[in-house]
């Protein structure tokens, strides 16, 4: 038995250059959602199928792969996408953001600033900001096209009616290059600054809704808010105990049955990358933090 | 003030196929005149309110309405937004089923502020002001402003409809059966409501009902439909106390006795 022989990065090549055309178009116009005709992948929907199908249209046989889950590079979902594509193209993989060429992430954009040469692929689940608010298709498309976003505020609105403050905390809407509000798939808001101005590309990609979108290099992106309400990413108020990193987007660990915690990077990369450098913890810090709002 | 009619309805036809929705309605509505339109069920008068409101396309004839500008324009040759645009600042739609016009899962609050929203206000503290003062205008409790409409009884929910509709202080309301499914004591104390606003406001309205005594109630004019076409119209006292057509004087007096 010999096994079943793919295609350079598991899909024909039609199905690719039907991807790339929508890839392309998504490029064209920033934050328009570009319905394509999404295919069975050999995992199942939810696990980054529109991302992985995004990820195999673009790569070619000298680029150099990245996955990460939550930040971290170890996690089921990050391996088992490494390893399909170390199988199904031969690529070489990394887990060093600087060495990447092709990044594919779920819920976080790394720490280090990425550059001209690479490009981010999100996995996403609901690609329509406005999709809770208004369930209809046909209406969600129509108010995209008309620039009709108040209803995205009306969301907005209920989070400071009901907690007093914006609480939605990931999968904060931005508006891509003043037009098109989209759904920057659930990243922490905290990450919400990195997608403007950036110089990678960013790409999209819904599976099981079948939508790709895009962000170009160097694309302004504002994050949505009221004037007396202004946007502002959430960060713990504490540094990693593994590299005393003040900036970066922290984790929340539970790491006995007592209650006691720690916070930890959540990009692993950017943890062992510092700590290679020599930053250690910080001795005998407690939390800093009391009590999560 | 202006004496010009703020919405002309010219000639309006619409087939439903080979069907007859309504045929050949014309009408004349002025600033803050309220006009009612009643039939029996099937008479078209929910297709004429949909035409007139720009939800469904005439099959011939035309409407024009009268802009904040001043210009007179034709609905149908606006562009989509615009038209959109003036459907949510200019005009109001109370549908008969409150769930129809309202977000269900949305506060009370962010139920009024939409509209305001909509147009581009972003200062929080200025649109739950201008919610909480309209709750107060349509007399609902201002300690409900946080619930959503689900909590809300059927009458509440029927004058949360008319305030998010009237926030942007619209000039033209269309109204499809306001009363429609409420009982009796809470009918009067939304006609009572409408009426007040309606004329401290002093916005036209259309209001279709099959209900003779709303019609009395709001209307300084009516027009009565049957089978898709208008039969009789003039002011509502005149009509409803002397109907000429056979139809008219049979659903005169087939009003109860109070």
């Amino acid at each position: 038995m010999t096994a079943p022989v793919y295609n350079f990065a598991y899909l024909d090549e039609q199905t690719k250059r039907m991807i790339r055309r929508a890839i392309l178009k998504a490029i064209a116009i920033p934050g328009y959602q570009v319905p394509f005709a999404s295919r069975e992948m050999p995992m199942p929907y939810g696990w980054g199928t529109g991302g992985v199908q995004v990820t195999a249209a673009i790569l070619g046989p000298r680029d150099v792969l990245k996955v990460i889950d939550q930040g971290s590079d170890d996690t089921t979902n990050a391996v088992s996408i490494r390893k399909f594509f170390t199988r199904t193209a031969g690529v070489r993989t990394t887990t060093a953001t600087g060495e990447a060429t092709v990044i594919q992430t779920r819920h976080r954009v790394p720490e280090a600033a990425l550059n001209e040469n690479q490009v981010l692929v999100y996995q996403v689940p609901i690609p329509e900001p406005l999709r809770f608010l208004e369930p209809r298709e046909t209406e969600t498309r129509r108010m995209h096209a008309l620039s009709e976003y108040g209803l995205m505020h009306v969301k907005l609105y209920e989070d400071i009616a009901r907690h007093g403050h914006i609480a939605t905390a990931y999968a904060y809407p931005v508006q891509v290059d003043g037009r098109y509000v989209m759904d920057p798939s659930p990243i922490p808001k905290f990450d919400n600054p990195k997608l403007s101005d950036c110089a990678a590309l960013q790409l999209f990609g819904a599976g099981r809704e079948k939508r790709i979108y895009a962000i170009p290099p160097y694309t302004r992106v504002t994050s949505r808010d009221f004037d007396d309400h202004p946007f502002e990413p959430y960060r713990h108020d504490a540094s990693c105990e593994l590299c005393a990193a003040t900036e970066s987007y922290l984790d929340e660990v539970i790491t006995d049955d007592a209650g006691n915690r720690m916070f930890v990077c959540s990009d692993t990369d950017y943890c062992e990358h510092r700590r290679a450098l020599g930053h250690g913890p910080v001795a005998a810090s407690p939390p800093a933090e009391a009590v999560h709002d | 003030m202006n004496d010009e009619p703020l919405l002309i309805a010219e000639g309006l036809t619409k087939h439903y196929g080979r069907q007859l929705g309504c045929r050949d309605a014309s009408l004349e509505l002025y600033e803050g005149e309220v006009m009612a339109v009643v039939g029996e069920s099937g008479s078209g008068k929910t297709t004429l309110l949909q035409m007139l409101s720009t939800q469904i396309e005439p099959s011939a004839g035309r409407v024009l309405y009268r802009m904040r500008d001043g210009s007179v324009q034709d609905l149908w040759t606006m562009s989509e937004p615009a038209r959109r645009f003036l459907l949510r600042t200019d005009w109001g739609y109370v549908h008969q089923d409150p769930q129809l016009g309202l977000r269900m899962g949305v506060s009370a609050g962010g139920n009024v502020g939409e509209r305001l929203m909509a147009v581009g206000n972003r200062n929080y503290a200025s649109i739950r002001t201008t919610a909480a003062d309209w709750l107060g205008r349509v007399e609902i409790p201002q300690s409900r402003i946080d619930d959503t409409p689900r909590t809300y009884s059927g009458g509440m929910r029927q004058r949360l409809q008319i305030a998010r509709n009237l926030v942007t202080a619209p000039r033209l309301i269309f109204m499809d059966e306001p009363t429609g499914g409420l009982d009796v004591s809470v009918q009067a104390r939304l006609l009572d409501l409408l009426r007040r606003i309606v004329s401290e406001m002093r916005i036209a309205a259309i209001v279709v009902t099959h209900d003779l005594a709303v019609a009395r109630l709001l209307s300084d004019r009516i027009m009565v439909m049957k089978g898709g076409e208008v039969i009789e119209a003039g002011l509502t006292d005149q009509v409803l106390d002397d109907p000429n057509q056979p139809y008219t004087q049979l659903l005169v007096s087939s009003i109860l006795p109070a």
